[in-house]
């Protein structure tokens, strides 16, 4: 049995609530129990955003994670606010483009990626969350990064599926970032 | 499994109001339930139905009124402030024995109050919401797949009853995302043969009113709809246990809360700790006998609830105060951690209030 309790924060407009819809999609594709909760309200519109995403083989309890074991943040007020909730043993996930501090916690794992600095300098303005998503992907287990055409088919709207060819290219960026 | 979509509660809810027949959706947007709103405006013209974003909540309502009474299905959507609003026409469609549904997701409180998920409006909803002696049903969902199956069944419900079913959720319910499956089967028809649909001149006019002068008669028309309200009590009570065969406390909780609360259950088992959970699924009919049953088992309740203390007092009233009854909350948007609702079960155990 395995359960992921992730929670994922930035600012509005990073792509934040999509990361987790990508993953909840997936989640569901694989036939797994699955939730995603955005926060909603005014902090949506340019302020923080942030959401739980649960992925799990047993019926989803409560869908707010207050304590993820898997954190990925994308500014330096998400990391101050929920570095400290991290389950012990956890893993943070840091834009360090973003963010110039380091993880202070020496009880969980933390891995870094300049992911907003390789979005630019690979001409996929926008796509940092995805960058970061494939290097998450890499490590942990949360869903195996094969899946994730057809998750991309899944989650991407007719409309704009010109924008899986650099949907994947952000999360292949992110699976093969060397540290 | 294959024929499951993710969805939002409130997209959700909204498809599920479709396919139980509703055409006619009047409302007005209002945080956190706006995606109820803008789905039907997307939807509605598709399947041959009305959406109408009305000038105000109380315009909404009495939309709602005028569709009802023409015997169609038709429904409205708020969150808390809003419901405030439409309570007159609440009162008056339960005055006329009109079938409606109203769906509220509820935000903090009181006044215009917050935009996060709160339960404050549990005695609105139970009691009535508005003026004169009446009832709504009243539907807590607490998942995606419930706000679709509880809105299919209470649109069937307002029908076979000719009164307001209310689906009471919160911001988590409307906002959150889960797997859903959309396989509702028939809508069941009923007879109208009261709704206002012109005579042909070949029948006597229908008249839909509220308005009774004569005291004897207004006495009448209530005692007859307790009537129908006692029948609803005897056979409509929803309700879901949790580990409740061997509990000696029993937490009672509805919607989101009752989701904390199961997180909080399994880490007190985890501990050897005997706790389950009586979820109410009608607030009401309150499913009375059962709880009522549960205390002549249990050691002490927990009512788990995003409120200053509602639920637990028809969790006292209807245990007949029979057990002690703690209460775990927290309000105004703000929600319990599973840690502190084992914090309450833990307390609750040693005898500590």
């Amino acid at each position: 049995m395995t359960t992921t309790n992730m929670l994922i924060a930035g600012f509005g407009g990073q792509g934040i609530l999509f990361t987790g819809k990508f993953l909840a999609y997936e989640g569901l594709l694989e036939g797994r129990e699955v939730s995603w909760l955005p926060s909603y309200g005014p902090e949506m519109r340019g302020g923080t955003a942030n959401c739980s995403v649960i992925l799990s083989d047993i019926p989803v309890g409560s869908p707010i994670v207050s304590n993820p074991d898997t954190l990925l943040v994308m500014n330096l007020p998400s990391l101050d606010k929920y570095e400290d909730a991290t389950v012990a043993g956890g893993k943070i996930f840091v834009d360090s483009a973003l963010i110039g501090r380091k993880v202070n916690r020496t009880d969980v794992e933390a891995y870094y990626i300049p992911a907003t600095k390789l979005a630019s300098d690979e001409g996929l303005t926008g796509l940092a969350n995805m960058i970061l998503l494939g290097f998450v992907i890499k490590h942990t287990n949360v869903i195996p990064f094969e899946n994730i055409e057809r998750a991309l088919q899944k989650v991407v709207p007719a409309s704009k599926q010109h924008l899986i060819e650099s949907n994947r290219k952000a999360l292949e960026l992110g699976y093969n970032y060397a540290e | 499994m294959a024929d499951k979509v993710l969805m939002k509660g409130n997209e959700a809810m909204a498809e599920a109001a479709i396919m139980a027949g509703c055409r006619h959706y009047l409302g007005y947007p209002i945080t956190p339930q706006t995606e109820i709103a803008a789905y039907m405006s997307k939807r509605m013209p598709k399947v041959g139905g009305t959406f109408l974003q009305a000038e105000s909540e109380i315009s909404a309502i009495n939309m709602v009124i005028g569709v009802a009474s023409a015997g169609k299905r038709a429904m409205t959507s708020s969150s808390s402030p809003g419901i405030s609003l439409k309570g007159e026409g609440l009162s008056y469609l339960a005055g006329c024995d009109l079938p409606a549904f109203v769906v509220n997701v509820q935000r903090g409180g009181p006044g215009l109050g917050g935009i996060q998920p709160s339960q404050a409006d549990y005695f609105q909803a139970t009691r009535g919401t508005s003026h004169g002696d009446y009832h709504m049903i009243v539907l807590a969902p607490n998942s995606v797949q419930e706000m679709v199956n509880l809105t299919f069944q209470g649109f069937d419900m307002a029908d076979k009853y000719r009164m307001t079913v209310m689906l009471l959720a919160d911001g988590t319910m409307g906002q959150m995302m889960e797997p859903v499956s959309l396989d509702m089967g028939e809508v069941k028809s009923y007879d109208k043969p009261w709704a206002v649909t012109g005579t042909n001149c070949e029948r006597e006019h229908n008249i839909v009113n509220s308005l009774f002068l004569k005291p004897e008669l207004l006495e009448k028309k209530n005692f007859e709809r307790f009537e129908k309200y006692n029948y609803i009590e005897e056979n409509e009570a929803l309700y879901e246990e949790y580990l409740m065969d061997d509990a000696e406390v029993c937490i009672v909780a509805y919607g989101i809360s009752a989701r904390i609360a199961k997180n909080a259950i399994d880490a007190a088992r985890a501990k050897g700790i005997k706790v389950g959970m009586f979820r109410p699924i009608t607030l009401w009919p309150f499913p009375k006998k059962e709880i009522r049953a549960i205390a002549d088992k249990v050691n002490s309740f927990i009512s788990v609830e995003l409120s200053m203390g509602q639920l637990i007092e028809d969790v006292k009233l209807y245990t007949e105060c029979t057990k002690p009854v703690y209460l775990c909350n927290r309000t105004g948007g703000m929600i319990m951690t599973p840690e502190e609702v084992l914090q309450k079960i833990e307390e609750a155990v040693g005898g500590n209030k």
